[in-house]
């Protein structure tokens, strides 16, 4: 199918400003159901509260703007409810590190089949730029006027730890391997990750000497480097991309399927 | 003992009516004193192919229920004091989504962490207006095991007939109460189901387009349509909207079917209360200290009556008008500083004759805290 019938175009122009990451992500993800052949009616999008999560009234699934943080639990409950159906979850960095960092780690650890795509560009885009737990140490927000003092979360060492067991990382400007990685993630059986690294020249870029979107792009074309590659051994800065992890672990749904099972036996 | 005859918690009371009324899906935290209801939950509900899951927090707990309820399934989860004030955000998503389910919350004492083990009747309240935004909502509760049973399918009911959250306030002192239960036969309490669309697969449903009943069907999310939900001022496409008109529709469609259907909604108990000359105004396990002394009174030939209240909210304003009007005066018997009083104070023609009995130190109020009151508003001093 075409892009253009994976769209609600009635609700477009869309919201996002020029040049942002978002956009981007979404038309990935759109490529990647498409080259899956996914029935949109098998799909079901649910998200939280940010620039980000807006990407579910764009599209032709079934769709869930929940509240702050929270989508991965409103998700689980769709899931659970209905195993058969396809999960995706968009979220900013702060709706899913910040406010919903519980919710990421606990559905983690549990393994649940739904693919959260963490859209990271280092900011909360929504409400105007203040800086988020993936804000790097001396970057500038409106909320970090001399340089921010916390430290970020390693995205995908967070994931890691908590138990995921697809766990990726990936730039707006790598659209390409981006559609791949997202075509993986969303046929593995369990909780996966994607960080997606999506500028914002808005607020993360107009803070921090970005002249524009482009040459947002650019850095993450210089500032990555594929997984294991040897420029990372010269340059140890070097963000690294690509599949960090992916196992075949019991899911949850299917996990409580022999429960039923068990707990039936005993009449 | 027959085979429907059970001896039981007022929190197992609940369990049994909500599989009584079809519950498919529960998610919880632990908290005391509702933990009973969840552990129950875990063994029952899987026997019948329905989920469990218990989640990292109460926040999540209420997202997760509404997740399930919105793809068709009935869901519930139970909490007490500081579990129900994490869920008030999200109780306010299903209130704007018209998601049907059903949010226990067993009251011990508070603010904070309070006492855990306590009786209280201090979310009163905070069942009314704990979420933020103008909306409205509705609330239950019972003073006995019989009753817990009634209310909890009658929460279910309400929460599909309305598309609305409904909360179950119950307490300490009624859901550890062990009591007879007798099990109602299947059928012999009305259970609503969930009202489906007709709209066929292919054709363009609504989610937000009422009937002409003014109720909306529901198209299990997930399934034949696709469709939006947000917690966003939406239209009828359940798209977000700031136009005006949409706003003030949205708000009062939300208002109104509740506030609107107060009478429909509202159920009392009315003992002794057609000769009254003092009228006790109680619920919850309150009442059943009420009607002790109302029934040892009556025996020595004193008129009084008691009206208890099974739903709080939408607060039946004419019924408490009507039986105050008759009354010499009128003493609301509660277990907080008169979350209830003010209330009634609000609905009476003569705020002067409302009175407080209540207790607040954890103990279940007695007899002799309502007879103090009494004597004093009937000039005998303390
Ligand atoms: C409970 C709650 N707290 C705060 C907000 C305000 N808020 C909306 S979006 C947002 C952050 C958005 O940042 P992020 O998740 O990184 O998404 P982005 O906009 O950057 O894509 C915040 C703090 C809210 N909607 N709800
Ligand atoms: S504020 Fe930033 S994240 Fe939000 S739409 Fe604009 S560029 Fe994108
Ligand atoms: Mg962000």
């Amino acid at each position: 199918m075409a892009v253009r019938d994976y769209i609600r175009e009635r609700f477009f122009p869309h919201i996002w400003c020029p040049g942002c990451g978002h956009g981007i992500v979404m038309g990935s993800m759109i490529r990647a159901i498409d080259n899956l052949g996914i029935r949109k009616n098998d799909i079901v999008l649910v998200s939280g509260i940010g620039c980000s999560s807006r990407i579910c009234g764009y599209l032709d699934f079934h769709t869930l703007h929940t509240v702050h943080g929270r989508a991965l639990a409103f998700a689980t409950g769709v899931k659970l409810s209905r195993p058969e159906l396809t999960l995706i979850v968009p979220m900013g960095d702060g709706d899913a590190c910040a406010i919903g960092g519980n919710h990421l780690i606990h559905a983690a650890r549990r393994n649940i089949d739904i693919t959260a795509i963490i859209m990271n560009n280092s900011i909360y885009g929504m409400t105007g730029g203040q800086f988020s737990p993936s804000t790097q140490y001396g970057d500038f927000a409106t909320t970090a006027p001399y340089g921010n003092i916390d430290r970020a979360f390693d995205i995908v060492k967070l994931v890691l730890g908590a138990g995921a067991s697809f766990v990726a990382r990936t730039t707006a400007y790598h659209v390409t391997s981006m559609i791949k990685i997202l075509e993986k993630a969303i046929t593995h059986k369990g909780f996966s990750v994607v960080e997606v690294l999506s500028q914002c020249p808005t607020y993360f870029g107009r803070k921090n000497k970005f002249a524009s979107a482009v040459d947002m792009l650019k850095h993450y074309k210089t500032h990555t480097t594929p997984i294991g590659s040897k420029e990372k051994g010269k340059n140890p800065d070097l963000i690294e991309r690509g599949i960090f992890f992916q196992e075949e672990r019991p899911e949850y749904c299917a996990e409580y399927e022999k429960i039923i099972e068990k707990a039936s036996e005993g009449g | 003992m027959k085979k429907n005859d059970l001896f039981v918690q007022g929190n197992e009371a609940c369990v049994e009516a909500a599989l009584y009324a079809g519950l498919d899906f529960f998610a919880g935290y632990p908290i005391t004193p509702s933990t009973e209801i969840a552990e129950l939950f875990s063994y029952r509900l899987p026997k019948r192919g329905g989920k469990f899951i218990q989640m990292e927090d109460e926040i999540s707990s209420m997202c997760v229920i509404i997740g399930a309820s919105l793809t068709g399934k009935k869901a519930m989860t139970a909490t007490s004091g500081p579990g129900f004030s994490l869920k008030q955000e999200a109780i306010g998503f299903a209130v704007m989504t018209e998601t049907p389910c059903v949010i226990v919350n067993v009251q011990r004492g508070g603010p904070s962490t309070g006492l855990p083990t306590y009786v209280s009747q201090g979310d009163v309240m905070q069942a009314r207006w704990g979420s933020h935004g103008e909306h409205a909502i509705i609330t239950l509760t019972a003073s006995n095991n019989q009753d817990v049973f009634a209310m909890t399918v009658e929460a279910f009911n309400l929460s599909e007939i309305f598309r609305t959250p409904v909360i179950l306030l119950f307490d300490e002192v009624v859901a550890h109460t062990r009591e007879r239960l007798i099990m109602p036969e299947p059928g012999e309490l009305n259970v609503v189901k969930r009202l489906k669309t007709s709209v066929k697969e292919g054709t363009d449903y609504h989610p937000y387009l009422p009937r002409e009943d003014g109720r909306l069907p529901m198209s299990d999310f997930g399934g034949v349509h696709r469709y939006n939900v947000t917690g966003l001022m939406h239209d009828m496409w359940g798209f977000p909207s700031d136009n005006p008109k949409i706003v003030y529709g949205l708000i009062h469609h939300l208002v109104d079917k509740i506030q609107g259907h107060t009478k429909e909604i509202t159920m009392v108990k009315e003992f002794f209360v057609d000769d009254a000359e003092c009228l006790l105004i109680s619920y919850g396990s309150s009442a059943r200290t009420a009607l002790h002394v109302v029934e040892n009174r009556r025996a020595r030939g004193e008129r009084l009556g008691l009206l208890e209240l099974q739903t709080l909210w939408p607060f039946p304003v004419d019924t408490v008008r009507k039986r105050c009007a008759p009354v010499s005066y009128a003493i609301v018997v509660e277990m907080n500083m008169g979350q209830i009083l003010h209330e009634v104070k609000k609905a009476v023609d003569d705020p002067d004759k409302v009175f407080l009995a209540n207790q607040i130190n954890g103990s279940f109020i007695t007899p002799t805290d309502v007879l103090n009151i009494l004597r004093i508003i009937q000039g005998k001093g303390t």
